[in-house]
This record gives C-alpha cells, sequence and structure tokens, in this order.
C-alpha cells in the first residue's frame, strides 16, 4: 500500500480493474462513457454535476479528474466553487435536516 | 482610435531575452530527450506506424501558408512563433515576390494563409494581399484583433479585408475577459471585442453579407480544446448575449509544446502531465488528417516547412528543394513530412489544425 492511501498516478490505472473481473467493468465504463454524452443534459452540464457530486463523496480522484475536465469545458473558476457549494450546502442540510428527527425523538420522550 | 491598453503590457520575447529556450535546438532537445527519473514516451512515429501513416506523406498541396514576420504588437504567454514587438524578422518585398511566382505558376495552390506575428505589421502586407488577389485565390488572413486599433494606421483593416473579399481568422481564446486576458494580456479583451464590433459593422461574419469571419480558441493552461461544436454554440450565445456580435465558425486549436508554451509548461511543472494528455490522447483518425498533409508552410526568409510549427522549430523539408526559390510542387507532394514528439499536439482527442478540430 506504500506510506500513503491515495496516489495521483493511481488515477490512469482506473481501468485496469477490469483485469480481475473484466465483464462487469467493461459493462461500467461503458455505462460511464454514455452517462457522459451529450443528450438531454450537455456534457459540459454533466461535467459540472460531476464536480459537484465528486466533492459531495469527497474522492480525490474524482476531483483531479473534473477539476481538469470542467476547467476545460469552460466553467470559470467562480462557478466551479458555486457548484461545490451546492454539494456543500446539500450535505449540511442533510445534517441538520435530521435535527427535525432529533426534535421529534425529544418531544416525544418528554413531558 | 487607438488603444493603449495593450500597449503598457508589452513584454519581449524569449529571443530577446536570450533564453535558452528562445533557441529551436534547446526546444527539440527537451521534446527529444529522456528527462532523468522520467518515464519515456513512445515516439510520435512509432504511434504514427502503428496507424500504418509512416512515413508521413502529403496527401497534394493546396493550402500556401505564408508567415510573413515574427513582429506584433503582443506578447501571448502560449505563443508558438515567439512572436512579440522586439522580433525583427519580416519577409521582404523580394521573397513575398517570389511567393507571388510559385503562386502564378502552381494554380493548385488555391488558398493562401497569411500568417506571423502580426502579418498586417509587415509593411508590404496590403501590397502582398492586393497581388495575390489579382491571381484570383482565396485569402486568409490571421488576425490578432488588437492590431486593428493599435494604431490609427490599422484602422482601416476591416475595410482593407472587405474590399479584397478576405477570410478573417482571428484569435479570441475565450468569451470572458478573465480567460483571454491571462493568456493575451491585460486589456486584450476589451479591445479585441472593439475591433470585432468593427468587422461586423463591415458586414463580416453577418449571414448573407458573404464575408467570413472565424475565431480560433485556444486553451488558456495545460489542458485540452473541449469540444469545437458544443464551444463554438456557447461563444456563439454569449458573444451575441453580451456585445451583440457574430460568427461564422469557431477553430479550437491544441497548444503544441514548443516555445512560449513548452517555456510555460516547464516552469508551471506541468510538462510530463501535458505530453501524457496529448499521448494517451492520439486519435488515429486526426492523424491521418493533419494539415501538413495538405500545406506548405514558408518562412518569412523564403524557406520551407511542413507547417508553421515546424518552421518555429527551424526543421525544413525534408527535400533539397527547401527554399522558395527552388520550389517544386511536384517533388514537395512526394516528401516524407517530418515528425516530432511535438506533433502529438496536432493528433490528441479530435485533433488540432490551422483550420481547427480535424476529427
Amino acid at each position: 500500500m506504500g506510506n500513503h492511501y491515495y496516489n495521483s498516478e493511481d488515477l490512469k490505472k482506473f481501468g485496469n480493474v477490469g483485469e480481475l473481473q473484466k465483464n462487469l467493468a467493461d459493462k461500467f465504463f461503458d455505462y460511464y462513457g454514455e452517462v457522459f454524452k451529450d443528450s438531454e443534459l450537455t456534457a459540459r452540464e454533466k461535467s459540472l454535476i460531476a464536480l459537484a457530486v465528486a466533492h459531495a463523496v469527497q474522492c480525490p480522484y474524482c476531483i483531479d479528474a473534473y477539476s481538469s475536465d470542467a476547467f476545460e469545458k469552460g466553467w470559470s473558476e467562480a462557478q466551479m466553487m458555486e457548484a461545490v457549494h451546492v454539494a456543500c450546502a446539500i450535505r449540511g442540510g442533510a445534517s441538520l435536516v435530521h435535527g427535525v428527527q432529533m426534535m421529534n425523538k425529544v418531544k416525544e420522550i418528554t413531558m | 482610435m487607438t488603444d493603449n491598453l495593450i500597449i503598457k503590457e508589452r513584454n519581449i520575447s524569449l529571443k530577446g531575452q536570450h533564453q535558452k529556450l528562445g533557441d529551436a535546438t534547446e526546444q527539440l532537445r527537451i521534446l527529444q530527450e529522456k528527462e532523468p527519473g522520467k518515464s519515456e514516451h513512445i515516439s510520435f512515429e512509432k504511434k504514427l506506424e502503428s496507424s500504418g501513416l509512416y512515413p508521413l506523406k502529403p496527401t497534394g498541396i493546396e493550402i500556401f501558408q505564408v508567415n510573413i514576420g515574427k513582429m506584433c504588437n503582443q506578447t501571448c504567454k502560449h505563443c508558438h512563433v515567439d512572436a512579440g514587438p522586439d522580433r525583427q524578422e519580416i519577409m521582404t518585398k523580394e521573397t513575398m515576390q517570389l511567393c507571388l511566382d510559385v503562386l502564378t505558376n502552381n494554380p493548385e495552390l488555391s488558398t493562401i494563409d497569411i500568417t506571423g506575428g502580426a502579418p498586417e505589421m509587415n509593411p508590404y502586407f496590403k501590397w502582398f494581399v492586393e497581388e495575390i488577389k489579382k491571381l484570383d485565390r482565396h485569402i486568409i488572413v490571421r488576425c490578432n484583433l488588437t492590431i486593428i486599433l493599435s494604431n490609427k494606421k490599422y484602422n482601416d483593416l476591416p475595410q482593407f479585408y472587405k474590399k479584397n473579399q478576405i477570410e478573417v481568422v482571428c484569435s479570441l481564446p475565450f468569451y470572458t475577459q478573465n480567460r483571454t486576458d491571462r493568456q493575451r494580456g491585460n486589456g486584450v479583451f476589451e479591445t479585441s471585442i472593439k475591433a470585432l464590433k468593427m468587422l461586423n459593422d463591415e458586414g463580416y461574419g453577418k449571414e448573407g453579407s458573404g464575408l467570413i469571419l472565424n475565431l480560433v480558441y485556444n486553451p488558456a493552461g495545460a489542458f485540452l480544446p473541449p469540444s469545437q461544436s458544443a464551444l463554438e454554440l456557447e461563444y456563439k450565445e454569449a458573444l451575441f448575449k453580451e456585445y451583440g456580435i457574430s460568427f461564422n465558425n469557431l477553430f479550437t486549436i491544441t497548444n503544441l509544446p514548443i516555445s512560449r508554451f513548452l517555456d510555460y509548461l516547464i516552469k508551471s511543472g506541468n510538462y510530463e502531465m501535458y505530453m501524457e494528455k496529448l499521448i494517451a490522447a492520439y486519435n488515429p483518425f486526426a492523424a491521418a488528417n493533419v494539415m501538413c498533409r495538405n500545406t506548405i508552410s514558408v518562412g518569412w526568409n523564403g524557406n520551407l516547412y511542413d507547417c508553421d510549427f515546424n518552421q518555429m522549430l527551424e526543421l525544413k523539408i525534408n527535400n533539397e528543394r527547401n527554399h522558395i526559390s527552388n520550389f517544386k510542387l511536384d517533388e514537395l507532394n512526394r516528401r516524407n513530412i517530418i515528425t516530432g514528439q511535438h506533433c502529438f499536439g496536432c493528433t490528441a482527442g479530435a485533433g488540432s489544425s490551422c483550420g481547427g478540430a480535424v476529427a
């Protein structure tokens, strides 16, 4: 494993996951390629969504890939940062909205 | 009408600064040599061979590209010519006459592509264009836009282009100020927009006018261009909505790792990553359609090259007749094209040429 769990060089080896299970890897990469094509949403729009999701799931490989991809596709740094804030707001909101459950539970057990 | 915004930003070229990378030999050394501790890249020739394209041969020369000088009013960070206000290499009227003689004798050369530096800064630019026009050829001028407003004497260029029915290809690396100015210098975007409006006022880029105005996108950093067709739509929408500007086509051009862009790649620590990216994105279809197969490039001193990039690397064509004074089209059409690691820039992804993507 070396001294680090993450190594940027490993991103280039993503395709190698097929070495142990080719069939499923092929299906995944075909699907992945299809998802990011221009369709109802443009490839450009999908790139910005991917950047936000990469931050939500905190995947350094995805952040590396989609920071470049979104910038290449013409999004400005300010637009990219707003997308990160969207991810942050949803993540933060997801914690906070559970506060309602806490309130419900406390109500349930108190006089 | 002049615009002084960009004048303040004038810098000098790598050559003017006597930097090592101002020398083509040093650039070739970096491109060809394995850096200590780095993995060796596959050679471009091996890649061509795997696509059945080695040695690379012309498909028939139709485009005669002439670089009439390295002098420019700008000093863009990515410039493969290392052009700038301090560059003195300018094509003489005598060499231009040799070009005209070649064109007269070779009607197959149907498109004349005039480039620089800022080609308009050559004192014989207008004469040269008018003489080519008499030969009834299609003329392309690669204009950096700001030249039109850099000095009163250039303010009539849009009318001159119109009078001679020139196809104008203009650099505008992005439709926002930030990205354009980062690459081309402060104030360039604003001046470029003014110049585009002047061209639009003459009918350039307007439907039905027959006056072609094409824009060129260059990535402002160590990355590849996005899809040309998608970006063209964005450019059209943004420029029309914000500034009322219209144009015909957008050409996406990949930055080749030579000259000032190579300098940027090395200084920013992106060289290795960029080369890997270009090589990984090698597209055999783009390789089959590279521009050097139907273009010949003429340098300011009359030397002949396979393309403007080989010209800047001082790689003269692989033929004894390598000067405009002994031009022989049928021999040129049989020659082997000189290639190198920089050529990966033209074959990556959708490919890249002076006319944009090729695949």
